[in-house]
């Protein structure tokens, strides 16, 4: 579907991020096609969430190159990458859980009345909001009764609904998600998943952050592994099985140029259940 | 079910109920204190008919006006989850500014009150900026601005309370008749605030700001929601509102008064947590506030009416406050 040498839509070479003594990214690379889903993995630590906010603006890299569509951009807050049109799901939500679900929908981004009503008196147009708030609850398949429950009356998978919905309303470049199903039981996983190959349909390709190999193997196009704070491998889940993507996160595998799993730690690999491919 | 014509209902299973009732009673909104200040109306409404009239309205909503002012600004901050301890001291600065500018400099009267007006905003404004850059918590802050306003009203004024004050600046206390209810114009100005904030609170962007501010502000922060900036404001605002209270006090009483307002900081708070707004930020009502505060009014009339020592109302006050205060920690609880 995507052309091998398509543009990338957001693309990073060299990313380093350091914390005092702990260096969280060091030299990370990124790549993101066009209507893709790729998932990002890695073990804790290993720099995904500061990957990502050095993508999104809510860090600024110590060096590194970011460029989107081709251009080098440099995001300063996360308002300057949805400037850019890139939504992020953030793990904790950040949802106003007292608001109601088309205010979180329009959070930040109200939508005034026309005529006087709008800009002497600065009226919401609330029956608006509503409309389209309810409209891209449809489309997304996400079933609520009522629009004007306060988010904190929905169920987990609800609430994550919420989120991705509003990602997906307003992004108009790529979607990030970081753990969106790590809180939710799996009936609620596999409506987020839905939701996530329904938001690639429309065409806006989706970063996936996970920590959950069968939900990535489900819907990513690509897995990007991140190992101490650098992407050591890009891989398809349809050409490696989850046991060697592991194993590639530990180190007890690379990956070499022409897409082979080497061996790295025979005792590493074999724990994570690499079956002896003969090839080392 | 639905007695409303919604949107169409998109395909997957609908698995929320509406709220029900008693979830709505205990989600902060106005329906709990309103119901408790019919009760109390109607008990005392029983107890003697001196209660129920025109004439003794209008003195419970004069006798709330200040506070009920006060209240105002107080619901705003304890909406960002913050809380003013200094409402009171600003407006006995303010007043004291405003009257010895006209009584005791010759300034004319309409400046001095603009001066007054502009010394409560700045110092509300001080309030914002120091929970905002520094950043400290909002009890610290206006605790060191409580004492600071007190401190420089006392100065300023040498202890003296300003007499022969302008009759621009008593207007508000001036009345006009409604059928045979004479109500002074304070009254409707405060009334009139009350709507106001009202409007702003829930038909408009920045009221939509305000509350996502208190509820979880890294999310309004992620949102693109400048959140210093309506922090800042809300204090801001809420020290011009201290201004007009300190207006309506001058109306009130006639003079600008260096004591003025000692408990209305606690007052105002006790007003903003009976009208049902969360001390945790994020929730309630200005309606609900002017409920709150009306309960108040209300409580201490009535009982004065029937001839019960005013002792008596302060116990049953502080028994409301720990009663609302429960029933928003509860509701909080069930709502995670
Ligand atoms: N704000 C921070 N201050 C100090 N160290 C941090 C900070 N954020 C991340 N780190 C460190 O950087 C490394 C990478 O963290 P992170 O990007 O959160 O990893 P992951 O999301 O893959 O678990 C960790 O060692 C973490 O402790
Ligand atoms: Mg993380």
């Amino acid at each position: 579907m995507t052309p091998a040498h398509a543009q990338p839509v957001m693309e990073a070479r060299g990313l380093v991020k350091r914390y005092g003594q702990v260096t969280a990214l060091d030299g990370a690379d990124f790549e993101l096609l066009p209507g893709e889903v790729l998932a990002v993995i890695g073990d804790n630590g290993a720099g995904k969430s500061t990957l990502i906010k050095a993508l999104t603006g809510a860090i600024v890299p110590d060096s590194g190159e970011i460029k989107l569509d081709g251009q080098v951009v440099h995001f300063r807050t996360p308002i300057d990458a949805r400037r850019h049109g890139i939504e992020t799901v953030y793990q904790d939500l950040a949802v106003a859980p007292a608001l109601d679900i088309a205010s979180n929908l329009f959070l930040g981004r109200e939508q005034r009345r026309s005529g006087v009503l709008g800009t002497v008196f600065r009226m919401l147009d609330k029956p608006a909001m509503r409309r389209r708030a309810a409209q891209q609850m449809a489309e997304l398949k996400i079933g609520l009764r009522s629009l004007t429950q306060a988010v904190e009356n929905l169920s987990g998978g609800q609430r994550q609904g919420v989120a991705v919905a509003r990602a997906a309303a307003w992004a108009e470049h790529m979607v990030i998600m970081d753990e969106p199903t790590a809180a939710l039981g799996v009936k609620e996983s596999g409506q987020v998943l839905d939701l996530i190959r329904r938001i690639r349909d429309r065409g806006l390709p989706v970063v996936l952050i996970s920590h959950n190999m069968p939900h990535v193997f489900e819907v990513a196009d690509r897995i990007h592994v991140q190992r101490l704070g650098r992407r050591v491998a890009v891989v398809k889940p349809d050409e490696h099985s989850m046991s060697e993507v592991v194993a590639v996160m530990t180190g007890a595998l690379t990956i070499d140029a022409s897409d082979q799993a080497v061996v790295v730690d025979q005792e590493a690999a074999t724990a994570a259940g690499v079956r002896p491919t003969g090839k080392e | 079910m639905a007695t409303t014509t919604a949107p169409p209902e998109p395909a997957a299973p609908a698995d929320i109920p509406p709220p029900s009732l008693r979830q709505r009673l205990l989600s902060g909104s106005t329906l709990g204190p309103l119901a408790a200040l019919i009760i109390a109306c109607a008990f005392f409404s029983l107890r003697t008919d001196r209660f129920l009239t025109g004439g003794n309205f209008s003195l419970i909503i004069q006798q709330v006006m200040v506070v009920g002012t006060l209240a105002i600004g107080q619901t705003l901050i304890i909406l960002t989850a913050g809380i003013d301890l200094s409402n009171g001291a600003i407006m006995a600065l303010s007043s004291i500014v405003m009257t010895r500018l006209a009584v005791h400099s010759g300034v004319p009267p309409l400046l001095a009150l603009l001066i007054g007006l502009a010394v409560a905003t700045a110092f509300g404004l001080a309030n914002g900026l120091l929970v905002t850059r520094v950043p400290l918590p909002p009890f610290i802050v206006t605790l060191g601005m409580l004492n600071i306003a007190f401190a420089l009203t006392h100065i300023y004024s040498q202890e003296q309370t300003v007499t022969g004050v302008p009759s621009l600046l008593t207007a508000l206390g001036n009345t006009f008749t409604l059928g045979d209810t004479d109500i002074t114009y304070g009254s409707i100005v405060t009334i009139g605030l009350f709507l106001l904030f009202a409007y702003l609170l829930g038909q408009t962007a920045w009221g939509r700001h305000v509350y996502a501010v208190g509820n979880n502000p890294e999310a309004a922060r992620l949102t693109g929601i400048p959140t210093n900036r309506v922090l800042v404001g809300v204090y801001a605002t809420a020290g011009l509102v201290y201004g007009i209270a300190a207006l309506l006090s001058v109306a009130r009483t006639g003079v600008g008064d260096p004591q003025a307002g000692q408990t209305d900081n606690l007052d105002s708070i006790t007003a903003v947590v009976l009208g049902g707004t969360s001390l945790f930020g994020g929730r309630g009502t200005v309606l609900g506030t002017l409920i709150g505060a009306l309960i108040v009014g209300v409580i201490r009339n009535g009982l004065q009416l029937i001839g019960v020592a005013s002792i008596y109302q302060t116990l049953i006050t502080g028994i409301l406050v720990i009663l609302a205060v429960t029933i928003d920690q509860v509701s909080r609880r069930r709502s995670r």
